[in-house]
C-alpha cells in the first residue's frame, strides 16, 4: 500500500517538475543512445568483421605468419611475400579431399584498388557474412581475356560503368606512373555491395593477368614486346605463379589434417591459415580500442547521471514543505528518502526506453543509406544480452546515485519538528 | 488524551521547557493559547511523536506514545491523528482529492473507517467544506490560502482520526473566513468524534472552545 503511495507521489512530483527534468532527461537519452549505439554498433562491426570471408576453410600462400596471409589474400593489405608455382596448384587441384579452389593473383592495382585475377570459382564458392554469395549488380562475370568485374565501392567511387574501358596500373601504390597502356580492360560487371574488401578490389582473369604482363618480364614495358589484345587472341596465357588459394573442404573433420600437410609440404614453403581464427585474433589486436571507446561512453553516462543529481539536489530545498506535510502526516523517513530513488530510476527507465526508440529508429532509417553508401551492412536485430545488460545497468547507477539525495533527505526527515520546512 | 510531567530541552545544558498536564476526552477541543517562545510547536511536535521529550509521557488513545519505535511513531500518526499547519500544508504536485485521501495511503485503518470508499469520503469532505467540486481534480497552487486551509483540514479529517493538531491554521486568514473555518472544523470533527487541539496566539478564538489552556514557556 505505502509502496504504491511512494510510486505515485513519484510520479506526480516528476511530472510536476517536468519542464526542469525533461532537459535532464533529454541529456541522459542522449548519452544512454551513444552507449547503446557503440554497443550495438560494436557487435555488428565484430560480426561483419568476422564474417569478411565465410565458407573459406583454409587459405594457401607462400610460408608466412597467418595474420599477414589474411591480410592481403583478404584484405588486400601490404604484399606477398612470395607466390606458389602452379604446379603446385595443380596438384592441390587433384587432391579430392578438397571440394573447391579459388586461386588468387595479385600485385596491380587500378587507382588505388587492388585488382584481383581469379577464375570463375571465385564468383561460385567464395562467401561472405552469414553465408551469402557474391551477386552482380549489373553484367556479368569476366569471360574474356581482358574482361573486369568491379566492387561495388569501386565502382561508385570512380563512376564507372558497364562497357567502358579502363587501364590498370603495374603494382600497388594510388598513382602509378606504369600502366599497362597497351591492354585496355573491359568492364564487363560490377558486384553488389557487400560491406566488405570485396567492394574495393576488382576481378580479371588470371589469363588476363598474364598477357598485360608480356613483355613485362624486366618491370617494365619493353616497348615492341608487349602484346594488343588482338595479339592476344588464341595464345596460350597459363601463369608460372599465383599468389594463393582460398580452398573449400567438403569433410571439414580433415582441415586440420589438410593444414598440417600443406605446412609440411616438401616441393615447396607453404602456408595454410584458418581464415575464422586469424580474424579473430585480428580483431583481438583491434578490440582494444572499441573497448576503450565504450569504456569513455560509460562516462558520459556517468557524467549525466550526476548532473540528474545535481539538479535532485538543487529541487530539493524547494520540496522542503512538501515534505514537512508528509512526515507531519505520518510517513516514514524511509519513504519520503525512496521518491527520490523511485523518481530517479524512473528518469532512468523513461531515458532507456526513449534511447531504445531514438536507436531504433536511428538505425531503420540510417541503415539503407549506410548500405548505399559505405556497404555497411547493420540490420535492425533483438538486442543481444550483453546490450541488455548494459541497459539494464543505467537504472542500477541511477538507484545508486540516489542514494545520495534521498540518505541526506531521510537524515534531515528524522529530526524534523512538528511543521517544520527542512531548511529552516 | 492524557499529558503529565512533559518536560523538553534541545540539549542537557540548557534549561528545560516544562509543560502543563493535560488530560483530553475523546470528542472535546482544547484551545491552546500562549506568547511566542512559549514552545508551542515544540509541544505539537512532542504531541505528535516528532521529538523526544526529556521527561513525562504523552498517551495518546491509551497508548504511551514515546515508548513506540520510531517507525510505529510514524504509524500511529499516520493512524490516530490529522495535522493542519500555519501554511503550506499541501503536497503542490497532487490534485485537491489526493491531498485529502493523502492519510489514507499511510494508513490500512483510516482507509477502512472511510465510506463507502476512499474517493467518496473525500469528495463528501471537501462539500462540507464548501470547495467547490470543479477545483477537486485541480492542481491545489492555483487555489487561495482560504481554500488551501479548508482542504487541510478534510486531510485531517478523513478516516476520523482520535485527535487531530491544529497549529494556527488560521493566522493567514481574514476574520470572515477564520470564523467560517473554525466552525465547519469543529462541526466535522463533533461528527467525526475527532478531538482538536487547536494552537492560536489569538485569544479571540477561545470562545469557540469549551476548554481551555494558556501555556507559560516555564523554564527551569
Amino acid at each position: 500500500m505505502k509502496a504504491r503511495l511512494a510510486l505515485t507521489l513519484a510520479l506526480a512530483s516528476l511530472w510536476h517538475r517536468k519542464k526542469v527534468l525533461a532537459l535532464v532527461c533529454l541529456t541522459l537519452t542522449l548519452s544512454v543512445s551513444l552507449l547503446l549505439g557503440i554497443q550495438y554498433l560494436r557487435t555488428e562491426v565484430k560480426q561483419s568483421f568476422t564474417s569478411t570471408i565465410s565458407g573459406t576453410d583454409l587459405i594457401i600462400g607462400a610460408r608466412s605468419g597467418q595474420l599477414n596471409l589474411l591480410l592481403y589474400t583478404v584484405f588486400h593489405i601490404g604484399d606477398a611475400t612470395n607466390n606458389i608455382r602452379w604446379s603446385t596448384y595443380q596438384g592441390l587441384k587433384q587432391d579430392n579431399r578438397l571440394a573447391w579452389l579459388i586461386p588468387i593473383s595479385l600485385g596491380d592495382s587500378y587507382r588505388g584498388n587492388r585488382v584481383v585475377a581469379t577464375d570463375e570459382n571465385f564468383f561460385k564458392h567464395f562467401r561472405y557474412g552469414r553465408d551469402l554469395p557474391l551477386e552482380l549488380d549489373e553484367g556479368q562475370w569476366f569471360e574474356g581475356v581482358f574482361d573486369v568485374v568491379l566492387g561495388a565501392g569501386v565502382a561508385r567511387s570512380l563512376a564507372h560503368q558497364v562497357g567502358e574501358q579502363i587501364v590498370l596500373s603495374h603494382g600497388g601504390g594510388r598513382t602509378s606512373f606504369s600502366n599497362h597502356e597497351d591492354t585496355p580492360f573491359t568492364v564487363t560487371g560490377i558486384l553488389a555491395p557487400t560491406g566488405t574488401p570485396v567492394d574495393q578490389a576488382m576481378y580479371i582473369s588470371l589469363d588476363g593477368m598474364e598477357a598485360m604482363h608480356v613483355g613485362w618480364e624486366s618491370g617494365v614495358a619493353i616497348p615492341g614486346r608487349t602484346i594488343t589484345p588482338e595479339q592476344a587472341k588464341g595464345r596460350d596465357f597459363t601463369p608460372d605463379a599465383i599468389t594463393a588459394v582460398f580452398v573449400g573442404i567438403d569433410r571439414q573433420i580433415l582441415t586440420f589434417r589438410i593444414q598440417r600437410e600443406i605446412n609440411q609440404f616438401a616441393g615447396e614453403p607453404l602456408s595454410a591459415i584458418l581464415p575464422g581464427v586469424a580474424l579473430s585474433e585480428l580483431w583481438r589486436l583491434m578490440g582494444q580500442f572499441e573497448r576503450a571507446l565504450l569504456g569513455i561512453t560509460g562516462f558520459v553516462v556517468v557524467t549525466s547521471l550526476i548532473g540528474l543529481i545535481a539538479v535532485l539536489l538543487t529541487l530539493q530545498s524547494q520540496r522542503a514543505h512538501e515534505i514537512a506535510v508528509l512526515r507531519a502526516t505520518g510517513a516514514s523517513p524511509a519513504l519520503i528518502a525512496s521518491l527520490y530513488i523511485l523518481e530517479c530510476v524512473a528518469l532512468a527507465l523513461a531515458a532507456c526506453v526513449m534511447a531504445l526508440a531514438l536507436g531504433m529508429a536511428g538505425l531503420a532509417l540510417a541503415s539503407p543509406w549506410l548500405l548505399a553508401n559505405y556497404g555497411l551492412q547493420i540490420e535492425l536485430r533483438p538486442l543481444t544480452p550483453e546490450e541488455w545488460t548494459l541497459m539494464a545497468l543505467v537504472p542500477v547507477a541511477a538507484f545508486t546515485v540516489a542514494l545520495i539525495p534521498a540518505f541526506n533527505t531521510w537524515r534531515q526527515s528524522r529530526r524534523l519538528g512538528f511543521g517544520e520546512a527542512a531548511d529552516q | 488524551m492524557e499529558v503529565s510531567g512533559l518536560g523538553f530541552s534541545w540539549d542537557p545544558v540548557q534549561p528545560r521547557l516544562s509543560f502543563p498536564d493535560i488530560i483530553l476526552k475523546r470528542g472535546e477541543h482544547l484551545f491552546l493559547h500562549g506568547p511566542s517562545g512559549s514552545g508551542k510547536s515544540t509541544l505539537l511536535s512532542l504531541l505528535a511523536g516528532m521529538l523526544r521529550p526529556a521527561s513525562g509521557t504523552v498517551r495518546v488513545l491509551g497508548t504511551d506514545i514515546h515508548r513506540l519505535g520510531a517507525g510505529a511513531r510514524d504509524q500511529f500518526r499516520a493512524d490516530h491523528m490529522g495535522v493542519i499547519f500555519q501554511q503550506f500544508n499541501l503536497v503542490p504536485y497532487l490534485s485537491t482529492r489526493a491531498n485529502v485521501t493523502l492519510p489514507c495511503g499511510l494508513s490500512e485503518l483510516r482507509r477502512e473507517r472511510t465510506e463507502p470508499t476512499v474517493e467518496d469520503e473525500a469528495e463528501r469532505l471537501l462539500a462540507a467544506l464548501s470547495i467547490p467540486a470543479d477545483h477537486w481534480q485541480r492542481k491545489v497552487t492555483r487555489l487561495s490560502i482560504g481554500q488551501q486551509q479548508r482542504i487541510a483540514a478534510a486531510r485531517a479529517l478523513i478516516g476520523a482520526p482520535g485527535l487531530i493538531l491544529a497549529d494556527e491554521p488560521t493566522s493567514a486568514l481574514d476574520a470572515d473566513n477564520r470564523d467560517r473555518f473554525l466552525e465547519l472544523l469543529l462541526t466535522l470533527a463533533h461528527r467525526h468524534n475527532t478531538s482538536v487541539l487547536f494552537v492560536s496566539h489569538d485569544q479571540s478564538l477561545a470562545r469557540h472552545f469549551d476548554n481551555q489552556l494558556e501555556l507559560q514557556g516555564d523554564r527551569t
